[in-house]
């Protein structure tokens, strides 16, 4: 009862969860910590290596999930040691930290969150940590996409009979909730999509908000570290030298696509700074967060795209269920076109364990499907 | 004019298969769902349905975690786990002195615990939870057919076991008392609840399933007075919930299954005040009537 309770009033945005949970860690644990420390501390001096290593030690680093912890790996090198709180495949707009998240941000001097209303239930978990450290919010800098409803903001045809009728749809919505004004259509829609705020969060999804993210971090870890600080801005800017040459790479490949078959049909709208980058119309079922159900109205809205505009492919996302996007390609004969990863890495051996390797994956998935 | 209510109530069918499916898939799950919860109201067993959809978690995040999304190991799972809590907490009432609602309330709330836990596991994430939950908009074949089936079998059995479990359910002392296999009947009744919650699952989700079977059961009895009745009235108000819950959730553009069981709880509330048996306006304008009545016999 209480779970599904709650778990319908979560994806509604009614967060219970970690309201119910102890957020310090048990007295037990951290007494066996104490002992475990105490031990160490013992048999330290009698390590060989132990007495001449002066070498300061890892720096703690916590990131809200597994792109940001990435980042922070690539720029931190042997120097940090990076925990993400929500691993690869995870989904960080609903998460339920536990204790030992709590125990590891009180103990981390650096963390790392994206920002723009993305990871809410953070907030929490921060206070109840007693985390005193550095905060680094990568996506400062960022120009916030505003959220307005999905790119495709006209597909609101619901009688089939205005499929002639509405193309002049190529340009980015940006007023608020008004794009279906012009159709007669007697259904007043108000785009249930429930969002976190009214930016979208998903900036990383464009390799040059990519390149803020990697300095913002970098300037995170030397203001906290400063002995080092010169190492991480030199691994930033390398870092930020192969999001560059990627990010010419890529823009060059969707450049030579044909207009109309730059579409992006996916679950939850995660790819917006995507397509504005490279020139993709994002088509996505749900809204910004994974947490709204999305209604017949939406599924029916995206099915009628892909028919009208022909749309190759759907794509799948790692982080959400297969369901509606396989029901979009029995629905209109589009193939799936693969499995893109928005929100999370896979794990280490898959094929985006990293940021830039999930970037190449992503691009390769969409080119190889998309291409005539 | 025509026109109109062909674009209102058919088209969105017509147009879209998804909306066919899911017609299909709620309309199945909502004829054998309703008769069920009519037995189960007379069985006093109402808040049983509720107890059982969580029984089956552990089992169907098990078949998840073990299988991935395939429909057969969630099923699997979630049956075996529901039986499991419906036979030790029988058991247990007839083996202690505990109550069978307390010995439910136990188990459930153990198997509930051990789901979440199960769920957990796999990584960090609630993200699993929304798989398990069903989405009556993403109906795949293997899910329809699974519902089909369900249904089918539903109506077969408690067809076989009518007699049986009228008995059971008006007068479970009298069929002791003859002999009769009334534990069969409870257990089957429990049995058949299960397999639809686990059906009702891929369809609705678990809390929504639970809405289906009760919510048209709850309505019957003020409308009519017979079972056979309540039994047929039941299955039909489910389906025109279902039916009208989809194309509220296309029109106005709202999530579906909770846009159905609201329907089912509008078709409640109406029963509720409007039913002509023990509806409360028939028993506001029937008592006057009656007290007259009973003064011109004195």
């Amino acid at each position: 009862m209480i779970l599904s309770l709650f778990s319908h009033l979560s994806r509604r945005g009614v967060r219970l969860r970690s309201a119910a949970r102890p957020a310090r860690p048990p007295a037990r644990m951290s007494a066996a910590a104490a002992w475990a420390a105490a031990v160490l501390a013992a048999a330290l001096p009698a390590w060989p290596g132990a007495a001449g290593a002066a070498e300061p030690a890892r720096l703690p680093v916590v990131a809200s999930f597994s792109i940001l912890a990435d980042m922070a790996r690539q720029i931190g090198g042997d120097a940090v040691d990076v925990h993400a709180l929500v691993g690869p495949d995870g989904d960080a707009h609903v998460y339920e930290p536990t204790p030992a998240d709590a125990r590891r941000l009180a103990q981390a001097r650096v963390l790392v969150v994206n920002g723009l209303d993305f990871e809410s239930w953070l907030g929490r978990l921060r206070e109840a940590s007693g985390f005193a450290g550095q905060v680094v919010v990568a996506s400062q800098g960022v120009a916030p996409r505003a959220f307005t409803g999905t790119e495709e903001g006209d597909g609101h045809g619901h009688g089939g009979d205005h499929d002639g009728d509405d193309h002049d749809h190529d340009h980015d919505h940006d007023h608020d909730h008004d794009h279906d004004h012009d159709h007669g259509d007697e259904h007043g829609h108000d785009h249930g999509h429930h969002h976190h705020g009214s930016a979208d969060p998903h900036a990383w999804q464009d390799l040059r908000n990519g390149i803020l993210y990697a300095r913002n971090i970098a300037e995170g870890l030397a203001q906290a570290d400063p002995a080092r600080a010169d190492a991480y801005r030199a691994r930033a800017e390398d870092y930020v030298q192969r999001m560059r040459a990627l990010d010419t790479r890529l823009r060059e490949r969707f450049g030579a696509l044909p207009a109309e078959r730059r579409r992006l049909v996916t679950s939850h709208d995660a790819f917006g700074y995507f397509g504005a980058a490279y020139g993709v119309q994002v088509i996505a079922v749900a809204g910004l967060s994974t947490e709204a159900e999305p209604s017949a109205a939406d599924l029916a809205r995206v099915v009628q795209v892909v028919r009208r505009d022909k749309v190759p492919a759907v794509f799948l996302e790692n982080i959400t269920s297969p369901r509606l996007v396989e029901q979009i390609a029995r629905e209109t004969g589009a193939k799936v076109g693969g499995t893109l990863y928005s929100d999370a890495l896979s794990p280490s051996g898959g094929p985006a364990a990293t940021y830039l390797d999930m970037f190449e994956w992503n691009a390769k998935q969409l080119l190889d499907a998309l291409q005539p | 004019m025509v026109d109109a209510l062909h674009a209102l109530a058919w088209a969105p069918f017509e147009q879209f298969g998804f909306m066919r499916r899911a017609l299909a898939g709620s309309l199945a799950l909502a004829v054998s769902c309703g008769p069920l919860g009519v037995f189960l109201v007379l069985r006093r067993l109402s808040l049983m349905g509720d107890a059982l959809s969580h029984a089956i978690l552990p089992g169907v995040a098990a078949g998840f975690l073990f299988a991935g999304l395939s429909v057969g190991a969630m099923t699997l799972g979630g049956v075996a786990t529901g039986l499991a809590v419906a036979l030790l907490a029988g058991g247990v009432a007839r083996a202690t002195p505990l109550h069978e609602d307390a010995s439910f309330a136990a188990f459930y709330l153990i198997a509930l615990a051990l789901g979440v836990l199960l769920v957990s596991l796999r990584g960090s994430s609630v993200d699993v939870l929304h798989v398990l939950f069903g989405t009556v908009l993403g109906l795949d074949d293997a899910a329809l057919r699974l519902v089909a089936g369900v249904s089918a079998a539903t109506l077969l059995a408690l067809a076989a076991g009518y007699r049986l479990l009228v008995a059971e359910c008006l007068d479970p002392g009298f069929l002791r008392s003859v002999g009769g296999p009334g534990t069969l009947a409870h257990l089957g009744l429990l049995a058949l609840s299960v397999l639809n919650l686990v059906a009702g699952f891929q369809v609705l989700g678990t809390m929504m399933a639970v809405g289906i079977m009760m919510l048209p059961a709850a309505s019957v009895r003020f409308w009519v007075r017979t079972l056979d009745r309540q039994l047929a009235l039941s299955s039909l108000l489910g389906a025109a919930s279902c039916y009208a819950g989809l194309l509220f959730s296309y029109h106005l553009n709202v999530p579906a299954s909770p846009a159905i069981i609201l329907c089912a709880g509008a078709v409640y509330a109406a029963s509720l005040l409007c039913g002509p048996r023990g509806g409360l306006l028939a028993r506001r304008f029937s008592r006057p009537a009656a007290a007259i009545l009973q003064g011109d016999v004195k």
